[in-house]
């Protein structure tokens, strides 16, 4: 199969992590958990040259290549790609913004229900990512333990008795292991408890970042909350401590809905029925105020005060109106302008009755 | 309705709960809610140039700094001043290499030093080899710049005797070989 047609088959479906199931579905996207792993015979990624980068992207494509159950695996080598492509792979959360814009040799192994992902020379020799739809901690866990462990029987990692799998970056040694999971938090946004929030997080070694994570603006009241260590503490515990830590943020963020339902539910069906509208009528609309409105009808949805839209189709529409996404389902190269055309006519054609639209309510 | 600090529409409404008068009522475009609700979130560099400026605090003379900043590790050629500007380790051994000056940024960021997770099943029959294999593949490539092909030749056949020895088991990837070259 071409490198096109593997991304174009991907553009049509929706990933395992937006299917807006799952445990806390209502205030969690999806929980997933990364490891940092290095070849033991190789530089670090900063240090190597092309042909270095080149031999680890040909050794572990071969090694992987013979592991069970390998077979329906995609092989996407990022290089070949257009930045068109590279971003929508970067807004699907398969692979990061670094890997995407970084030069030479260097790849992705996606699995066809899009749960997990393989990145290849990224800051790490090799990147393992496994991502579920709502709070799902435990099962993320054991699937990326499963497939580490496949992996590191084909392959050497870099290793140290005292401190673990060495990585490039020294906050990531030990486990190289980090549990993110994206929650959507705008009750916290609108009454401005999020700032006191973090504050408290902060003393307990987890971090919060945006929708895209590292450097990256955060947008549609999305957050990700991820462990800071990674050395000193097993992987159950590091997963333990996240997982101890966001059903407290999930009680805060009810409370908060709960508030602004009791202050006015009035004014606030008010607001989230306009979005709805906003979004159904717009003719031309930008990625950032769509990511806005969506979020209010996303809440909308989930309180009950719209029974129009699925929260699946909610949570796809965050993705398909992504500037990548779109030019992808669209077929063609789209300027800015002419996107936030296109990304109107697809939200009111997915919005407001064609294509199936308000009829999804699973 | 305009932003309270500017010119352009407000579209965020933001009730404030903390503060001392009770529940105040904000209304800001995008940019000023952006600017009003972001936080400094730490990024892992950001983690790394914070323990190092700890580190740094804790007593160490400009003389001391500047000749561990000139310390470079055997194996990668990456020095101490590179890895503080860039944040990023150069190859393995540098653990090894900058041990004493890697553990109290160690301790700074993680508040540990010792490993208490997985192992890997499969462990290197010798790390000296795979030192020497990266230390290799970095003559290699100075031979090639000064268009040395000869040694270059002779240090690729080196590497991949090492590569057989790293990869008994399970078995040497020759298909990999032939596609490196």
């Amino acid at each position: 199969m071409q490198q096109n047609e593997k991304l174009d088959e991907l553009a049509g479906r929706c990933g395992e992590w937006l299917r807006g199931t799952g445990p806390e579905s209502d205030i969690v996207i999806s929980s997933r958990i990364r490891l940092a792993r290095n070849l033991g015979d190789f530089p670090f990624i900063r240090r190597c040259t092309n042909e270095d980068r080149l031999a680890i992207e040909r050794t572990v494509a071969a090694r992987m290549n013979k592991l069970e159950d390998w077979n329906d695996v995609r092989y996407i080598n990022v290089d070949e790609l257009s930045e068109v492509d590279r971003q929508f792979l970067v807004e699907r959360q398969l692979i990061s913004r670094e890997l995407s814009e970084s030069e030479g040799a260097r790849a992705v192994a996606v699995d066809p229900e899009e749960q997990f992902s393989v990145m290849i020379n990224e800051e790490d020799h090799l990147r393992l990512q496994v991502m579920h739809s709502g709070l799902d901690l435990t099962k993320a866990w054991q699937q990326i333990n499963h497939l580490d462990d496949l992996i590191e029987g084909a392959i050497t990692y870099a290793f140290h008795p005292k401190y673990g799998y060495l990585t490039a970056c020294p906050t990531n040694v030990g486990t190289g292991l980090r549990v993110s999971v994206m929650m959507h938090l705008p009750a916290l946004v609108i009454t401005r408890q999020i700032d006191k929030v973090f504050r408290s997080l902060q003393k307990i070694s987890v971090t919060v970042r945006g929708l895209y994570g590292e450097g990256s603006q955060f947008t549609g009241d999305f957050y990700q909350v991820s462990n800071q260590i990674t050395l000193g503490k097993s992987e159950s515990e590091l997963v333990e401590q996240v997982g101890e830590v966001v059903p407290v943020l999930i009680d805060y963020e009810r409370r908060a809905r709960q508030f602004l339902v009791d202050q006015n539910e009035q004014d606030l069906h008010d607001d989230v029925s306009r979005a709805l509208g906003i979004l159904c009528t717009a003719k031309k609309i930008s990625s950032e105020e769509t990511m806005h409105y969506l979020s209010k009808v996303r809440m909308g949805v989930n309180l009950g005060l719209i029974e129009s839209v699925a929260v699946k189709k909610i949570n796809e529409l965050f993705i398909h109106t992504q500037p990548a996404h779109l030019q992808k389902l669209h077929g063609r190269l789209l300027g800015s302008s002419d996107r936030n055309v296109q990304r109107a006519s697809y939200l009111q054609r997915h919005l407001s009755g064609e294509d199936g639209g308000p009829a999804e309510l699973n | 309705m305009k932003c309270q600090h500017c010119e352009k529409p407000a579209t965020f409404h933001i009730t404030e709960l903390t503060g001392a008068d009770g529940p105040k009522v904000l209304h800001l475009c995008e940019e000023h809610a952006r600017g009003f609700l972001s936080q400094d979130s730490p990024t892992p560099m950001a983690s790394v140039a914070s323990a190092l400026a700890k580190q740094l605090k804790l007593g160490q003379t400009k003389e001391e700094l500047a000749e561990l900043d000139r310390k470079a590790c055997p194996v990668c050629g990456i020095t101490f001043y590179e890895f503080r500007n860039a944040g990023r380790l150069g190859c393995p051994y540098d653990y090894t290499h900058f041990q004493k000056d890697l553990e109290p940024l160690l301790s700074n960021i993680h508040d540990s030093l010792e490993h208490h997770g997985k192992r890997p099943k499969r462990m290197a029959p010798n790390a000296d080899l795979q030192a020497q294999a990266i230390q290799l593949r970095r003559e290699m490539d100075e031979a090639v710049e000064r268009e040395d092909y000869e040694r270059a030749s002779e240090i690729r056949d080196q590497l991949r005797g090492l590569e057989a020895n790293e990869n008994q088991d399970p078995p040497a990837d020759s298909s990999s070989e032939s596609k490196e070259s």
